[in-house]
């Protein structure tokens, strides 16, 4: 059963044609990858994809409901989240409180019910910050629940950046360049998160320039040049695929 | 836990308290007055500190706001309906009691709204305003966003100024006492002062009784990322427009009280409430305490403007507030009472040690 359904998204920025006519479908609990030299328009599919801007014309459904069009919250709340090229953590907060911003959707207190400290809301309070808790040591960085945010080591800021997304609850997983700025041993551990994540059942969709850790870990492999589609397939099939050979190494070396 | 949230407010009662008694003990009970005052302004210091500190949005407009509550209140408690009782929807307005029969100056009997009821019309009022305004101006961002708000507590300047209803230049004045509880007087009597001091004072403990749980809670820390990274705050699963236009709202209802109860204290409001200056003063204030510090622009507010009230700064009192608020954007943008603050000489060293390797 395919948990996203992509079919024929177009968004230009002025002349350019950053994505277009992208079909592709991510079957639920698969890792899939989304890959393709510097320019292909993978960010903006990305952007597209979680709502950050809106597509010239194509559809997204997700999980049985078209979701092209609308705000980055609301397509949260139907189950997507994602993670940013460029770290984008909340700053001046603790790692345990960013990730409890993950909670948002799951919990509801609203400004009356926070100012005046309601019975209930402290619960929900309370539940929240255990279930981040629990969040962080399933990553593996609950000794730093206390630490100010942007004063973590790079590697583990990206791994809280997951986490953050993670809170969410999310069917689907965005992971924009997750092992970006890692070194060989953070990226394989990297790695392994990714697919631990995707053992508990959440389906993830992942752009990453780095391709021991996407032949690696993903089901399946779109391939983007110039905004357009070249290739889709398991990480062998694309692998072989003359026409991804020819725009990784060139024509001349075929 | 507890301890922790309740402990500043603790200590905070206790400075009321002595500061009361030592004004009283060194004699100086005039002093009172101007302190009552600056509790006022401190409603709308903290309402202000939520949007600009925590939630990252800037109003250089608040004094409108005030001014609002100030005016519709002060409107409201003295606009005489007598000459109109005989129409049918002032009976139906006494027949609620939300009017009043008093006397003016001379001894003559008018007949005005109830100051509760004018005090929940200028909320009121406030609230829609803020809410309408705010809707399209807080798409804007930064430096935009200070204009635009800048624009709007001119044009409630020039409305004030303007309209003769208003009083025009010189204000509404006579605005009677507001019995809050029986037993409990908004007023300027001398008699009453110490009593007033508590009141502006209790209120603003429980505004920042209020507020701090706020920071605390799931909507504070929805705030806090929409200030820090607006995109990722909204990827979340936060809807950043509505959060943004709803503090902007809670802060408006701050300044509004602030200016509902100053008027009745002060006994009348005059325009220069609502300048321009003024809205600077209360950015300058936020500023200095450190911009996301609660505590830090209250008691910034707290000495500033009862410096300011007493006289201290003669005749350059808002060129010292627009002072104050270059300095700061020029060497603490980030505000000066901050928590970093102790670690910045330490910084200031270690770049220089840095420098010197290089």
């Amino acid at each position: 059963m395919s948990l996203l359904e992509v079919r024929g998204l177009c968004k230009r920025f002025g002349g350019l044609q950053a994505v277009g006519n992208v079909c592709f479908s991510v079957q639920q609990g698969h890792i899939k990858a989304l890959i393709g030299p510097n320019g292909a328009g993978k960010t903006t599919l990305f952007n597209l994809l979680s709502g950050v801007i809106p597509p010239d014309s194509g559809s997204v459904q997700f999980d049985g409901a078209d979701i092209q069009g609308m705000q980055p919250f609301q397509i949260a709340e139907k189950g997507i989240s994602r993670t940013f090229q460029h770290i984008r953590l909340f700053t001046h907060m603790t790692a345990l409180e960013n990730i409890m911003i993950g909670r948002h959707i799951h919990s509801r207190a609203g400004f009356l019910a926070g100012m005046l400290n309601l019975p209930w809301s402290g619960k929900e309070q309370k539940i929240v910050r255990q279930r981040a808790l629990e969040i962080m040591s399933f990553l593996g960085i609950a000794d730093h629940a206390g630490t100010d945010a942007t004063s973590l080591a790079y590697g583990q800021q990206r791994v809280l950046e997951l986490g953050r997304a993670l809170a969410c609850e999310p069917k689907l997983l965005l992971l924009d360049e997750p092992a970006a700025g890692l070194n060989m041993r953070e990226t394989a551990e990297m790695a392994k998160l990714i697919s631990k994540i995707r053992d508990t059942g959440v389906t993830v969709l992942i752009v990453e320039h780095d391709m021991s850790l996407v032949m690696n870990i993903s089901d399946e492999i779109v391939v983007l040049s110039y905004g357009e589609k070249i290739a889709d397939g398991t990480p062998l099939a694309v692998q072989k695929d003359p026409e991804v050979i020819k725009v990784y190494l060139g024509e001349e070396e075929c | 836990m507890l301890r922790s949230r309740f402990a500043p407010l603790l200590a905070f009662v206790v400075l009321i308290v002595c500061v009361q008694l030592l004004a009283v003990a060194a004699d100086k009970p005039q002093y009172l007055t101007q302190l009552t005052m600056t509790g006022y302004y401190s409603l709308v210091i903290i309402g202000l500190c939520m949007l600009i500190g925590y939630a990252g949005q800037i109003s250089i407009g608040h004094a409108g706001f005030f001014a609002i509550g100030g005016y519709v209140s002060a409107f409201l408690a003295t606009y005489n309906l007598m000459p109109h009782k005989e129409k049918a929807f002032t009976g139906i307005l006494s027949k609620t009691g939300l009017l009043v029969q008093a006397q003016d100056l001379y001894g003559a009997d008018i007949l005005v709204f109830h100051p509760w009821a004018a005090c929940i019309a200028a909320v009121a009022v406030t609230m829609l305003i803020a809410y309408v305004i705010g809707g399209p101006i807080l798409k804007l961002k930064g430096h935009y966003l200070a204009m635009a708000t800048l624009g709007f507590g001119t044009i409630i300047y020039k409305i004030v100024l303007g309209t003769s209803l208003f009083g025009a230049a010189d204000g509404l004045s006579d605005i009677p006492g507001f019995r809050i509880l029986p037993g409990l007087e908004v007023s300027g009597k001398s008699s009453l002062r110490i009593h007033n001091y508590y009141i502006a004072w209790g209120i603003v403990v429980l505004g920042m009784l209020l507020l701090s749980n706020l920071i605390n809670s799931r909507v504070g820390r929805a705030l806090r990322s929409i200030h820090s990274a607006e995109d990722a705050a909204n990827a979340m699963g936060i809807n950043t427009a509505r959060y943004k236009l709803n503090i902007f709202v809670l802060s408006a209802v701050f300044a509004a009280l602030g200016g509902v109860f100053l008027t009745h204290y002060n006994g009348g409001i005059g325009p220069s409430e609502a300048s321009i200056m003024k809205s600077v003063r209360y950015v300058a204030i936020v500023a200095i305490g450190g911009m996301a510090n609660l505590w830090g622009a209250l008691s910034m507010g707290l000495i500033l403007n009862f410096m300011s009230l007493r006289g201290y700064f003669g005749s350059y009192d808002d060129a010292v507030f627009g002072i104050i608020l270059i300095i700061i954007m020029l060497f603490a943008p980030e505000g000066l009472l901050r928590r970093e603050l102790l670690q910045w000489p330490k910084k200031l060293f270690s770049s220089k040690a840095e420098e010197k390797k290089a």
